[in-house]
């Protein structure tokens, strides 16, 4: 029997007079690539922002290896094994990419440990190991730090919002490669909120969200085929 | 050296036990107590006791100077004018500060004039650090003022730090600024409690091509209060950026008041200034990788002063 890392219970979440989450009810299970898909304003990065505690629902249960996490606040969750990479990476300004990489993995990292994630994740760590987490370093960069931010923390459950959000089809290219690669970057769970054909390609599992709602979840080999025939996702021919 | 001494010394110049390289004059409660200077870096007692005059040979290189100021006496009001005469592209590391203990109900001040005469192609690096501590009610005021006169090719680079203990301040830096040389100032300010701080830049970009960069980052909790006022005028083909960047939190207030003057077609002038609390999504960002909301504040706040 699959044991479930994570499971959503009638989750609502009305903004506005606009309900955006209509009764979700979702399983993941662990060890899965799970990939959450859905056209531009379903509700994806919602459930992805109550899984963490940055939004919270108006009702319903969001529930970690058995525990119902509704209530806490986002830093007792990360504290509990929830990961989340944002779609917007976070600037700052004086903090390095060092410092985050060491809050990041709760412990003493040494410089070593650190330049070892970033190459992991595309990046020449000497020479971004201490610059600052800001607006010198390009869209792509930040993604890449963002990345690497989640992946030291070994979480039991890692959410990327949207990761190819905000960056050119170049940046992009490469940092499929990464996503690629990411089994062997991140442990336990990992759930994407994408509608990158690509990273659909490497799910175990999709869940395909549309107004609101759970529209349908399978495997990847079940859910793809209808998934493109209503084009929900962006193939990359698409953004040449 | 009592121990009280060698505590307050360490934190404005972040040496132990007084341990200083180079040249060094140390002042206590209004009078000097312990001097060295070397074959390149002569410090003489002004005549008159106001202070001290620091001449550095020309084409020193590169060399420090520490000339701490410590205050333990409650209700003293100190007064110095220390004078620094850099020979032609000589190079020093200069430490200046303050650290004012106050135990008592009186008020203990410290107002250092600092004048800085930099002949061409001179280059100092100047750091200031000001820091109070003491459980009385007495206050503590630092009003220090620093004029910098840039010859041909010059260059200062003044880094100024508060952090901590300081009840009222009045910061005044001017420069003037000949062909070639620059004048780069950073600024770092913490407020809490009470606490006032008013700085005050006043830059005159009087030579071809001199420059000017000062970057302020501010902190203002509790009820304290800066103000940022800013002048800098480009009197010919120049170059001036000014950046003020600053958080508040709980009641406290940042105003800054910008003033970029060109009086020339080929002067370039920028004037930037932020304030606003700690970005939300910055908190956000933190607490996803596990800090409380408070540890994540900590963290940004000593990142932004880094």
């Amino acid at each position: 029997m699959k044991s479930k890392v994570l499971e959503i219970k009638n989750v609502c979440f009305t903004r506005e007079n606009k309900k955006i989450l209509d009764n979700i009810n979702l399983k993941v299970n662990n060890d899965k690539f799970v990939v959450i898909t859905g056209p531009n304003g379903s509700g994806k990065s919602t459930i992805a922002k109550i899984i963490m505690g940055i939004e919270k629902p108006d009702s319903g249960q969001v529930v970690l290896d058995g525990k119902d996490i509704t209530n806490l606040p986002i830093n007792e969750r990360a504290d509990l094994g929830i990961g989340f990479a944002f779609q917007q990476p976070v600037k700052f300004k004086g903090i390095t990419v060092y410092d985050i990489l060491k809050l990041s993995s709760g412990k003493d990292m040494n410089k070593k440990e650190a330049c070892e994630v970033l190459s992991k994740v595309g990046i020449c760590a000497k020479e971004y190991i201490d610059r600052e987490v800001n607006s010198s370093l390009s869209g792509g960069e930040l993604k890449r730090i963002e990345i690497a931010s989640v992946a030291v923390r070994n979480s039991k459950l890692t959410i990327f919002d949207e990761p190819e959000a905000g960056i050119d089809l170049w940046s992009f290219q490469s940092l499929i490669r990464v996503f690629e690669d990411m089994r062997k970057i991140v442990k336990g769970t990992t759930l994407i909120i994408s509608h990158q054909e690509r990273i659909l390609n490497i799910a175990d599992e999709i869940i395909v969200i549309k107004d609101g709602k759970v529209e349908k979840t399978g495997k990847r080999e079940e859910i793809l085929g209808d998934v493109f025939g209503q084009s929900l996702c962006c193939k990359l021919e698409d953004l040449k | 050296m009592e121990e009280l001494d060698k505590t307050l010394l360490q934190k404005v110049t972040d040496i132990e036990n007084a341990d200083f390289k180079g040249a060094y004059n140390i002042r206590k409660n209004g009078a000097g107590i312990e001097r060295k200077v070397t074959d390149n870096i002569n410090i003489v007692t002004k005549e008159d006791g106001t202070g001290i005059d620091i001449y550095v040979k020309e084409n020193t290189k590169f060399e420090f100077v520490h000339i701490p100021v410590i205050i333990t006496q409650s209700g003293l009001k100190d007064v110095v004018y220390n004078d620094f005469h850099i020979g032609k592209n000589a190079n020093v590391y200069i430490v200046a500060g303050c650290g004012i203990h106050n135990d008592h109900h009186k008020d203990s001040s410290h107002d250092g004039i600092h004048r800085f005469f930099l002949e061409e192609g001179a280059k100092v690096k100047y750091v200031e650090k000001h820091y109070g501590e003491g459980t009385g009610e007495g206050k503590r005021i630092l009003n220090p003022v620093t004029e910098v006169n840039l010859k041909q090719g010059a260059t200062l680079e003044m880094d100024t730090v508060q952090i901590r203990g300081v009840d009222s301040t009045v910061r005044a830096t001017k420069g003037i600024v000949e062909d070639n040389a620059t004048f780069v100032v950073s600024e770092k300010i913490m407020t809490h409690d009470n606490q006032y701080a008013e700085t005050i830049f006043e830059v005159d970009l009087n030579g071809k091509k001199a420059s000017a960069k000062v970057t302020s980052r501010s902190v203002a909790t509790g009820n304290s209060e800066q103000i940022f006022k800013s002048k800098v005028t480009g009197n010919t083909e120049s170059f001036g950026h000014v950046e003020c960047d600053a958080i508040i939190k709980d009641s406290g207030k940042v105003i800054a008041i910008p003033e970029i003057i060109a009086n020339d077609v080929d002067a370039n002038l920028i004037h930037e200034a932020t304030i606003g609390k700690i970005a939300g999504e910055q908190l956000i960002k933190l607490m996803s990788l596990g800090l409380t909301e408070e540890k994540a504040e900590e963290v940004i706040i000593s990142g932004f002063l880094k």
